[in-house]
């Protein structure tokens, strides 16, 4: 015999993390880069008994907004499961409660949890447990799921429900109790399957269609007799005396649970300390000022940004020794055991070598990146930043969290198409999705920088900088324009409510993030890199070792693209490397150097006053330069974040169109600066 | 006193909300987070776009243009 479990609660309330302690499943917690979008499923074992343990979608009530709320209502209210454990936040227990006696209205088998306590106890927040599982009537248990602690209670106070009965808490509807019990009573003649009467009455006299209609097609058949009908006319007329017309049936509802979780905390929760969240406030005075808000945000990222690159390249030298030195020892074995050298050539040469280079390139990066930024959404800052964003999101019709996804991008883009999951509408959703490809990630930002320091005209480091801050501003302004243009055409539509919860800060678990992120992210994401890189790099060695009239196959095809590439500013080689470099734009640059110096292989050269001469020997003027950056900064996103787009949105056509549309935008902005090089 | 809307609260004002004065989406949304006739907020962030209310002893910040559906009234301490 194998029991359901399901878990839910509100969002952000540790829901995960219980889910993680409880199954030993690593599954990212963290609703910032979006989790938990299909329900999980794990298992564990308690005293020899099997529970299967689903991970429903975070919910504030029953009401559902979306798809992924529906799941969970669904699941609850059909009674799919064996026991429901509900996860709630220490600090807010209140609102958690609601959710909580929503799901005590339709079944007893609960177990409640508190989680968070060790956060409570920090904020001199004390809860009577024993107090609340009186009063709840239900089993009631207190964790903090981060360091582990009460795990096991859980799945004892589990094992307590399936063998007791439980009588749980139920909210009481004063001026309609006589009329509810006349539901019920009606209601027994029919075989209900096991859904709660009381519930059904409720969902009855509160008429709302799409849940009726669940219920009629979970029963087989229409539950509105003629007696329940004229009941639930009754209903209406004694609310009507009572002031409240029947489109305020849902607000008494609503207003009444909360009341009673009101009360119920009042019995319960001691809060102790004179000023709650005194420091987080005193934090967000600074954090979300309208003067230091936003230049305290760029500061922070540019720290995350600027440690990734400088503290990338070390460990990324050492990768790529590492790795070319394992391909010299892997090609010498092969031949040793007398593999045919063509084969060698192209395993060892073609694929191996553009797989090394991809991942020493890509590898550090990532794995400096999404520890810092996930260290940030740690502490509690990432809502913050879409605070400090949405005004200027909502005047594009789209959503603050936008620029939460914006922020990643400059990471990874891939990483920010997935983190849009936290966008509740899709509409909005979409737009941040189709224009994260807009600021540059790590793998672009060396070309831009490599290309600002050989042909900045002041060799000054602040100017530079200043070139490179435009760049970035640039993408970010053409991020808004791009948001505003299609809310505008393509994806018309108002800004939808967006309703953000701040919640405290908190002492990151800095060891925890960097496993948690270097296994999560990081290596998803690497493979996903790998998983192009490696015919890409065959299909390179096959273009530089062919030849037609003495002239490799690589340079035809830059020649032939050579036209349009100067058309805009470019040239054949540059296009190529671009198309070429599509697993990973930091191999874009050693393409440009091998097809230069008409070389076999990937090459790269580390002084920059070198590779500027041979730029501008093979005709690179001021012009070359700014349309590179251009290019750079608008083309189709690499392989990996187009995967990730068609993924994320489920459709061919959306990644199509995030491939189009930033390559048109890139050719006619390049288009547009030759003719101005041209006139003047 | 009937036109003071929530997003007229100032910081470290309370107000005790009174009516929702709309039938769209974001009503059942404030209804998920306990924004219901009769609840004690308080505001404790804002900028020129949004507020955030302390509300059931969670921070949450709305956008001034739905703020404007809910009626309050300020409660002097």
């Amino acid at each position: 015999m194998k029991y359901i479990v399901t878990l839910s609660g509100n969002p952000n309330v540790g829901k995960s993390t219980v889910f993680n302690a409880l199954t030993g499943l690593k599954q990212h917690t963290g609703n910032w880069t979006g989790k938990t979008v299909s329900s999980a499923v794990g298992k564990y074992i308690y005293e020899n008994e099997e529970y299967e343990l689903v991970d429903l979608p975070g919910t504030y009530s029953l009401i559902s907004h979306s798809k992924e709320e529906e799941v969970a209502r669904d699941f609850i209210i059909f009674n799919k499961n064996d026991v429901n454990v509900i996860v709630c936040d220490a600090l807010c227990l209140e609102r958690n409660l609601n959710l909580v006696l929503q799901i005590l209205e339709i079944t007893d088998n609960v177990v409640v949890v508190v989680n968070l306590l060790d956060e409570a106890k920090k904020n001199n927040v004390v809860i009577n447990l024993d107090k609340l599982s009186d009063i709840l009537g239900v089993c009631v248990v207190g964790t903090s799921a981060r360091s582990g602690k009460g795990i096991s209670l859980i799945q004892k106070a589990v094992k307590e429900v399936i063998n007791k009965k439980n009588t749980g808490y139920k909210v009481k509807y004063e001026i309609l109790e006589s009329v509810i019990k006349e539901i019920e009573n009606e209601l027994e003649k029919y075989d209900l399957k096991n859904l709660n009467s009381r519930w059904l009455s409720l969902r009855l006299i509160e008429n709302e269609s799409s849940i009726i209609k669940s219920i009629n097609e979970y029963l087989g058949f229409d539950v509105i007799s003629k007696e329940i009908n004229d009941l639930i006319i009754k209903s209406h007329h004694i609310l009507l005396d009572n002031d409240i017309t029947i489109k305020e049936i849902k607000d008494y509802f609503v207003s009444n649970i909360f009341k009673c979780s009101e009360e119920i905390t009042k019995k319960v929760v001691k809060n102790n300390s004179k000023n709650y969240q005194e420091k987080t406030r005193k934090i967000d005075k600074i954090l979300t000022n309208k003067i230091t808000g936003i230049p305290l945000m760029l500061m922070l990222l540019f720290v995350v940004f600027w440690i990734t690159l400088v503290g990338a390249s070390y460990p990324s030298d050492l990768l790529f020794d590492l790795l070319f030195w394992l391909g010299d020892k892997i090609g010498n074995f092969l031949s040793f055991i007398h593999v045919p050298s063509v084969l060698i050539d192209i395993l060892i040469n073609g694929v191996y070598k553009v797989l090394a280079w991809v991942v020493a390139v890509m590898l550090p990066p990532m794995a400096i990146f999404f520890p810092l930024f996930t260290i940030l959404e740690d502490l509690g800052y990432l809502p913050r930043i879409a605070f400090n964003l949405d005004h200027h999101f909502k005047r594009c019709n789209a959503c603050g969290k936008q620029g939460l996804t914006m922020c990643m991008g400059f990471g990874c883009n891939a990483a920010g198409v997935t983190g849009a999951r936290i966008i509740d509408s899709k509409r909005e959703r979409l737009l941040a999705i189709l224009t994260n490809n807009f600021v540059p990630c790590n793998g672009r930002f060396p070309i831009i920088i490599s290309v600002i320091t050989m042909f900045s005209i002041y060799t000054h480091s602040i100017f530079k900088g200043l070139i490179l801050l435009i760049v970035i501003l640039f993408g970010i302004g053409m991020t808004f324009i791009v948001s505003l243009v299609l809310s505008r055409t393509l994806l018309k539509g108002e800004p939808s409510s967006f309703i953000l919860e701040l919640p405290p800060y908190r002492k990151p678990q800095i060891l925890k993030v960097i496993v948690r992120s270097i296994f999560d992210k990081t290596i998803k994401i690497l493979l996903r890199a790998v998983m192009v890189a490696a015919p890409a790099g065959l299909i390179i060695f096959i273009l530089s070792s062919i030849s037609i009239d003495g002239t490799n196959l690589l340079n035809i095809i830059s020649n032939f693209l050579d036209p349009f590439g100067k058309l805009i500013g470019l040239d054949g080689v540059i296009l190529l490397s671009f198309i070429l470099g599509f697993p990973a734009n930091e191999i874009v640059i050693p393409i440009m150097i091998m097809c230069y110096m008409k070389s076999g292989y990937l090459m790269e050269i580390n002084d920059l006053d070198v590779l500027k001469n041979l730029f501008v020997n093979n005709g690179w003027t001021l012009n070359t330069a700014i349309c590179v950056i251009i290019f750079t900064l608008f083309h189709f996103p690499c392989s990996t974040t187009c995967l990730t787009i068609k993924k994320e949105t489920g459709s061919f056509k959306w990644m199509i169109f995030s491939i189009v549309l930033p390559t048109l935008i890139g050719i006619v902005l390049c288009f547009l600066v030759t003719c101005i090089f041209k006139l003047v | 006193m009937c036109d003071l809307t929530l997003d007229k609260l100032n910081i470290g004002e309370v107000g005790t909300v009174l009516k929702i004065n709309t039938n769209s989406s974001i009503r059942r949304r404030f209804f998920d987070i306990g924004l219901v006739p009769n609840t004690l907020v308080k505001c404790v962030l804002k900028n020129s776009n949004m507020c955030a209310f302390l509300i059931r002893g969670a921070v949450i910040a709305i956008r001034n243009d739905d703020l404007k559906f809910i009626s309050v009234k300020r409660v002097i301490k």
